[in-house]
């Protein structure tokens, strides 16, 4: 029945696009959403602090972005102040979830910022055009050559850092004629454990990571092509100094076949067709561990498979997207645990109950342009969402905790925003309102006995709670002049249904000195609050100066604090530009955690402030370009911790860094 | 227009088609008429007229509450007897002296079958010295039969029985029965509770509670949620309870017994500095 409602909406949708008027009118190309380019690899390398930075630096830099950190490899990145279970991230569109159940493998670990052409960041239901979301989302565009005369690009890249002895080697290869191209991309990184400010070790931060990545196309027609493309990403040997074990093993293969075709002549501009896998493996173990109560194994595994098929069209004064799409994931979790008696029996849990989730979504915007200076934007998604426990082991497990809960469950989530933009002359404003909703994760509905090391409580999903729900008000301006460039941007949630574990104190916990166990439940409402302000001043051709200051705040419905809310935070930078010749300046920080949650596990933090810096040279040698970055960051060597450093272990000291690109 | 409305057509189709599926799981379940399913012999004891056969689902006997099949075969016509009446008392032979044990009435497990059943709890395993025996004694159209046979009592590898002298001065037997195959679920405890008349006579205790709270040591005395106690539903049966067991492995089930006015026989509660109670079972799996 659900099924059937489903399509004849959809059906209605498209004939309401269908019947709308045709006008004349051009477009303003204004983007409320935060797209970071990276561009060409040309221009990769000026762009970065560091040529062969990390994806995690490089997305932190966005003011919607933040990062919970449990180690020096693959944070988790927080949308708005929300984390994983609120946003959506993407790789080209595509649908991964991470096998860990403690987010020790989030999305963003998968993709090399040496193969990444732009990361889109949508606040809020901009970001639905995947699925259901509630903070936004990120899409991370990898790169692709696109037709031209025949051409070999090859490019080596090297680069070393002092403090934890990362060694870092990367080649790309680029093949491109008339009808087919080619991108490869291979990064290694191997980096020793760092040392927090005054010489610290911090142990268990070490790792190894190698990613491949390819993706080729090739020209079918005029306007007709067919893309396939593979990641191929393995980590070996990550420490995770912030939690109680460590990764032996992260592996992800992630692979998908496209079909573009833009008619011509039409009112619809583009088509994109996508079918995708991905399977990922994740193996925790603290078998490296000196002081563990009992040993455990915890691996797991996701696999996705899904498709979207996406449409652009122009009638008029409409600009419309409808994309469709799918996804069907399995997620399994193992807790093995081996008492100190050899001849006592293994402890056996299943983590993750092998919940498959099946996801059927349609999403619809239409950009409706008022005039050449302002516009008007609708989106609106529907999706229908089922879990299902697969295995039976798991589901007698929940049923300890809920008797009479059925195997499957089913959920419809819906979206909608709009929003109203203006730019004409050096002014720019916008504003906008949304709902939406998403359902609770594979961990919040169907979690058994994961341990959180930060509070501190095993964690009890909860198979019945209720869809988390977002009523969203956004609002930005933006004043623009030859050498001034300033934009305040604020947005608020008020999430009715906020999903969060509250002690149950009649449960004693598995995990060997936890607290006590957490169940999953709904609070009334929560809200969240985020002001950013960043500004942009060219003194001159060869100067630039910016400013970014972020002020978040999260307060549930008897104004507890949320965690993970980040106190003002600010950079501010100067950027030398000549010719050849780069240097920049930062000097970042964060004003004390005033606002942190104690029954969340979080503690006062300290404000800190560190300077970095660096300097970049390009120069031709022989046929090849060559593009040196080094530099300091940390230079005073400050010891800190920041909010979003899982159970306050320190960030690192000092660190030279040297990085080098040779293009052929 | 058209051609567009057509494509846009497919796509919705291409969504219907991934979003029907449907899973039709029909266990069919076909009755078998054989009475021996499960079981495994493990005795036979004869006499001039008759074999009997032993049968449990596990082929054994061992310390603890043992439910036993049995079935009484006609020397001369090889026929299986269907008419019999049959009893039985299991014996200790000590070196001092001799006792019994808890056991149930023996009864037909079908009318028309072949099979009759009941129950013997070995409180005690069998040493190089001391041993069980049973006797079986039987009547066939008023004719009067005994076959008396030891039997193999090894001590079980877990604790499954409790012998203890209450605080009421009563000697009482609280013996785990099921699940004979423990999963990681709520599972449906089965316990036995009795008590000792004299050295020959035991009877079922009725309207007590067992109290259940099972713990993991090896994992710092992990409990598990959603427990019920074990009580009886019918007078002079077993008592039937619920046993939430959250992993595999080395599980304590720690007991208390209880009388109906709530005074504890015997048994702590687990508390600050009390990880076990003093009669307890055990569980591996």
């Amino acid at each position: 029945m659900k099924k059937t409602t489903f399509t004849l909406l959809s059906l209605l949708l498209f004939s309401a696009i269908l019947a709308q008027e045709t006008k004349k009118d051009s477009l303003q190309p204004i983007q409320m959403q935060e797209v970071i380019v990276i561009g060409n690899k040309a221009q990769l390398a000026s762009k970065q602090f560091k040529i062969l930075t990390s994806i995690d630096d490089y997305l932190q830099k966005s003011t919607k972005i933040d990062m919970i950190k449990r180690g020096a490899y693959a944070w988790e990145p927080l949308i708005n102040s929300m984390p994983t279970e609120r946003t959506l991230i993407t790789i080209d569109g595509m649908r991964i979830f991470g096998a860990c159940t403690d987010k020790m493998d989030p999305i963003t670990s998968y993709v090399e910022v040496s193969n990444l052409s732009e990361a889109t960041i949508s606040s809020g239901q901009e970001g639905a055009c995947y699925g259901s979301t509630i903070g936004g989302s990120i899409d991370l565009k990898r790169t692709r050559t696109n037709f031209k005369t025949q051409k070999w690009n090859t490019n080596f890249t090297t680069g070393f850092e002092t403090n934890n002895q990362q060694k870092i080697m990367g080649s790309a290869i680029n093949y491109v004629d008339s009808l087919v191209y080619v991108d490869v991309d291979f990064m290694y990184r191997d980096a020793e454990n760092y040392k927090a400010g005054n010489n610290k070790e911090v142990l268990f931060s070490q790792f190894k990571k190698r990613n491949f990545s390819a993706t080729s196309g090739f020209k079918l027609g005029k306007n007709k092509l067919v893309e396939g493309s593979l990641i191929y990403d393995k980590a070996t040997d990550v420490g995770y100094p912030a939690l109680p074990m460590d990764v032996s093993i992260a592996e992800a293969i992630i692979a998908s076949l496209k079909y573009e075709y833009a008619p011509l002549k039409s009112i619809i501009t583009h088509w994109e067709t996508k079918a995708y896998f991905n399977t990922i493996m994740h193996k925790m173990d603290d078998t490296k561990r000196p002081f563990v109560p009992v040993h455990m194994d915890m691996p797991g595994w996701s696999k996705t498979y899904g498709y979207y098929s996406k449409i652009t069209a122009i009638k008029g004064n409409h600009h419309f997207l409808v994309n469709l799409n799918s996804f069907y994931n399995k997620s399994l979790a193992e807790m093995t645990m081996y008492p100190e008696d050899p001849n006592e029996k293994l402890m056996f849990m299943l983590t993750w109950p092998d919940v498959s989730t099946f996801y059927n979504g349609a999403f619809i915007e239409d950009q409706y342009s008022l005039n050449c200076h302002s516009f008007l934007k609708f989106t609106a998604a529907l999706g229908s969402h089922t879990n299902k426990i697969e295995s039976e082991f798991g589901l007698n497990s929940l049923q300890i905790f809920y008797t009479n809960m059925k195997a499957q469950k089913n959920r419809f989530l819906k979206s909608i925003s709009s929003n109203y933009n203006y730019a004409k002359h050096s002014v720019s404003y916008g504003f906008g309102a949304a709902y939406g909703e998403r359902a609770p994760s594979v961990t919040e509905a169907y979690g058994f006995y994961l341990f959180n090391s930060f509070e501190n409580y095993d964690n009890i999903g909860n198979p019945d709670l209720k869809n988390e729900k977002s009523i969203e008000g956004n609002a930005y301006l933006g004043f623009k002049r030859e050498k001034v460039n300033l934009k305040i941007a604020a947005s608020y949630f008020h999430i009715a249904d906020y999903i969060v574990g509250k002690p149950d104190l009649s449960l004693v916990p598995m995990t060997i000195g936890a607290t006590g166990v957490k169940i999953y439940t709904s609070l009334e409402y929560a809200t969240i609050i985020n002001v950013s302000f960043t500004s942009e001043y060219q003194f001159s051709k060869l100067l630039k100066w910016n400013i970014q200051c972020v002020y978040s705040q999260g307060k549930d419905h008897e104004n507890v604090n949320l965690p993970f809310i980040s106190p003002l935070r600010y950079a501010t930078s100067l950027l030398y530009t000549k010719e050849k010749l780069s240097a920049e300046i930062i000097f970042q920080g964060n004003a004390k955690q005033t606002h942190f949650s104690s029954i969340y596990g979080e503690d006062e933090t300290p404000d800190y402030a560190i300077i970095n810096m660096n300097l970049g040279y390009k120069f031709n040698l022989n046929k090849s370009k060559v593009h040196t970055k080094c530099g300091v960051e940390n230079i005073l060597d400050t010891y800190y911790s920041t909010y979003s450093d899982w159970n306050n272990f320190p960030r690192p000291g000092r660190s030279f860094f040297v990085n080098l690109s040779i293009g052929f | 227009m058209k051609t567009y409305l057509n494509k846009i057509f497919a796509i919705v189709f291409m969504a219907l088609a991934f979003s029907s599926c449907s899973n039709d799981d029909d266990n069919v379940v076909y009755p078998t008429a054989n009475e021996l399913e499960g079981l495994t012999k493990f005795k036979e004891i004869s006499n001039d007229t008759h074999t009997i056969e032993l049968f449990s689902h596990t082929g054994a006997t061992q310390q603890g509450y043992n439910e036993i099949k049995l079935r009484i075969k006609d020397k001369t016509t090889n026929q299986y007897l269907k008419n019999a009446t049959v009893s039985w008392m299991p014996k200790m032979h000590m070196a001092m002296m001799t006792h019994s044990c808890p056991y149930s009435e023996v009864k037909k497990v079908t009318a028309t079958g072949t099979l009759y059943e009941g129950y013997i709890m070995f409180q005690m395993a069998q040493n190089e010295t001391e041993y069980w025996d049973i006797e079986i004694d039987y009547t066939v159209d008023d004719v009067s039969y005994t076959a008396t046979s030891v039997v193999d009592v090894p001590a079980s590898s877990q604790r499954t029985v409790n012998t203890f002298m209450g605080a009421d001065g009563v000697k009482y037997l609280v013996a785990y029965v099921a699940p004979e195959h423990p999963k990681v679920a709520v599972n449906d405890i089965v316990v036995g509770v009795w008590k000792m008349v004299d050295m020959m006579t035991f009877s079922v205790v009725d309207g007590y509670t067992v109290k259940i709270d099972p713990r993991m040591p090896s994992m710092g005395n992990h409990s598990s949620p959603n427990n019920v106690n074990a009580t009886q539903a019918t007078v002079g049966g077993l008592y039937n309870g619920k046993l939430s067991l959250t992993m595999t492995g080395y599980w304590k089930i720690n007991l208390q017994l209880v009388k109906p006015d709530g005074t504890v026989v015997k048994g702590e509660a687990i508390a600050d500095g009390i990880t076990e109670s003093s009669i307890f079972f055990e569980i591996e799996f």
